[in-house]
């Protein structure tokens, strides 16, 4: 069984960071500067709270509504004088995880169904993406906040439900990269030589699909994050006292007059972390494209 | 082009009723089905409420329940609003138009510019501002769009005080004028994700116009830059657009949704936010109906247009 696993004509590699691919991520410079910032908001996350003199709950009664830099409160505080540095890492953590998670789960999900589709075709392969065309149809900021509503919302729930509602394009690439792949000659010989449908699907077809469900994946990350913020935004996401990016922004429209660095300090960071990820998400294309490799 | 309108209606009917089933599945959700704002009611007993599911027809089979569902979804009987004992369909229309302004004029503002940054990226490829147009085109992309609107009313209405921060109109004030003033912020939010998604479409496809033989041709036999742009490649290159317009309705639809919440804009995303607050199930289920109809209706429209124009889509 294990004879087809290794193909034998795979040329030797020398190190990972030699690889045509990682010189060609390493040159697109958004790119990089995307990893770097990823590095550093993951890092500030999780360190971060630590050195601050104030933790993301402590109450500074007297310093309500402080602009930033008024004395430790280096980001300024919010209407109930918590430390909005603080809130802003801890949120992190939960924003960024909850959008990693997601990630996961709607990959995993996405690609199950794109691999089964895409091998089987016919009508198995037709009912199966008749389904995600038709999850497609529903807006899904519509579909969360109505799912989202229903449910009991707690982290791991939002982040099942935003998996639930951005799975769909993950399928649609897995499956048309299978179905091309189905034809070509090593399946053949894979199915000639009497492998099972499973072994077929996931260790020979799917590792040859790897390119584009990275890209995928990393840009579901983003996607995640910013609908996570939208959700919890609207209300009906993350609950206070846990701090996420979204629900920071949830009170801030009242405050615009007196405390904009209330919508401003947030925000960014939101837009600073999905900026970031969706430059990954492009050099990996660029890096990944097959299509580039054969010149 | 008969039996291709034929075919893509069959399609859009299929998935009209597999829309409708995760809709219904959707609604079987919600804690407690059905009954879940009845059980809520102060002195109701267990009694009660069976009574009510059987009036209701909850006690029938599943398979039943979803029939008689989407029969009265066909005839326009969407059930009525928990709020006001309206019927859905007519709380729904009474807020649409104000969506579809918003959209519309969205649309608008995203295909002009988006046309434009597309094209000019497209011809002078590498250039600053191409290279400008595609990050910037990448950032607007990440940045959410209440945020954005946040600032923008940061901006615009509190620190300049050009434009005013929501609703539709001044009470008292109806002139056209008047709406022109309330819908710019709005729709300006709105466009952002639009326009970034437009231009990077625009640029692709007229880098595949570009090259094409008739336009070496009209090059060759000495037309202007300028014509040669008019009359062979925004045509050729806005053909495959109109799918895309189809495909931009659900980011739309929900981009509307938050823009409509941040400008207390009277449209169908304030009241599905609103009928939310309340656990007015019938109109949220109505909305998600409504919303995803819309979704296929954009869809089909968009392909029929192109097949319309592009003879080279009927024919296979």
């Amino acid at each position: 069984m294990s004879v087809s696993a290794t193909p034998a004509t795979r040329p030797a590699r020398s190190h990972w960071w030699n690889s045509r691919t990682f010189r060609r991520f390493a040159r697109h410079r958004l790119a990089v500067l995307g990893v770097v910032m990823v590095v550093i908001l993951t890092l500030a996350c999780i360190v971060g709270p630590y050195l601050l003199p104030y933790t993301d709950l402590y109450i500074d009664l007297r310093a309500r509504f402080s602009p930033p830099l008024t004395g430790y409160h280096f980001l300024g505080t919010d209407p109930l004088g918590r430390d909005l540095a603080a809130r802003l890492l801890m949120a992190g953590r939960i924003s960024m995880l909850v959008g990693f998670a997601a990630m996961v789960l709607s990959t995993l999900i996405g690609t199950t169904i794109g691999v089964v589709a895409g091998y089987y075709g016919g009508r198995i392969g037709t009912v199966l993406m008749r389904f995600v065309d038709s999850v497609l149809s529903f807006p899904s900021i519509f579909l969360l906040l109505a799912l989202a509503a229903f449910i009991k919302p707690s982290p791991i729930m939002i982040t099942v439900i935003i998996a639930i509602t951005s799975w769909m394009e993950v399928a649609r690439i897995v499956e048309t990269e299978v179905r091309s792949l189905r034809e070509r000659d090593f399946i053949v010989a894979a199915r000639m030589l009497g492998l099972s449908h499973r072994w077929i699907m996931f260790r020979e077809l799917l590792p040859n699909a790897m390119g584009p469900i990275i890209v995928a994946a990393t840009l579901t990350v983003a996607r995640a994050i910013l609908l996570e913020a939208y959700v919890s935004f609207l209300g009906y996401g993350i609950q206070p006292p846990l701090p996420s990016w979204g629900n920071m922004l949830n009170g801030a429209q009242q405050y615009l007059q007196s405390a904009p660095w209330l919508a401003i300090v947030p925000g960014v960071a939101i837009a600073l972390a999905v900026t970031s990820v969706n430059f990954i998400g492009d050099g990996l294309r660029d890096a990944l494209d097959a299509r580039s490799d054969l010149n | 082009m008969t039996r291709y309108i034929l075919n893509r209606l069959g399609q859009s009917l299929v998935l009209l009723v597999l829309v409708s089933m995760i809709g219904f599945a959707v609604l079987n959700l919600a804690p407690g089905g059905p009954l879940s704002q009845f059980a809520l009611t102060p002195g109701m007993t267990q009694a009660d409420l069976d009574r009510i599911s059987a009036q209701m027809g909850l006690d029938r089979p599943l398979i039943v329940q979803y029939a008689d569902w989407f029969w009265r979804l066909l005839r326009g009987d969407w059930g009525r609003s928990f709020r006001d004992g309206r019927p859905v369909l007519d709380v729904i229309s009474g807020h649409f138009g104000a969506t579809l302004l918003l959209m519309g004029t969205a649309t608008v503002i995203s295909v002009t510019i988006g046309t434009w940054v597309g094209i000019k990226g497209a011809t002078k490829r590498y250039s600053i501002f191409d290279y400008a147009a595609t990050v910037g085109a990448m950032v607007a992309l990440s940045i959410p769009t209440f945020w954005f609107g946040l600032v923008a009313i940061y901006i615009f209405s509190l620190k300049l005080g050009w434009l005013p921060a929501g609703n539709m109109y001044t009470v008292g004030d109806g002139s056209l004028l008047d709406y022109a003033i309330h819908l710019i912020m709005p729709a300006m939010v709105l466009a952002l994700v639009d326009v970034a998604v437009w231009s990077r479409y625009m640029r692709t496809a007229t880098l595949e116009v570009i090259n094409q033989d008739f336009v070496r041709t009209a090059r060759a036999k000495g037309m202007t830059q300028r014509r040669v742009l008019m009359k062979h490649v925004v045509g050729n290159a806005l053909l495959p657009m109109i799918t895309l317009a189809g495909l931009q309705v659900p980011t739309l639809l929900g981009g509307a949704l938050v823009t409509e919440t941040v400008f207390t804009w009277p449209g169908m995303g304030r009241l599905f936010l609103d009928s939310l607050g309340y656990q007015d199930y019938p109109v949220v289920m109505g909305l998600l109906m409504f919303s995803a109809i819309l979704v296929l209706l954009g869809n089909l429209a968009a392909d029929l247009l192109t097949a319309l124009v592009d003879p080279r889509i009927r024919l296979t």
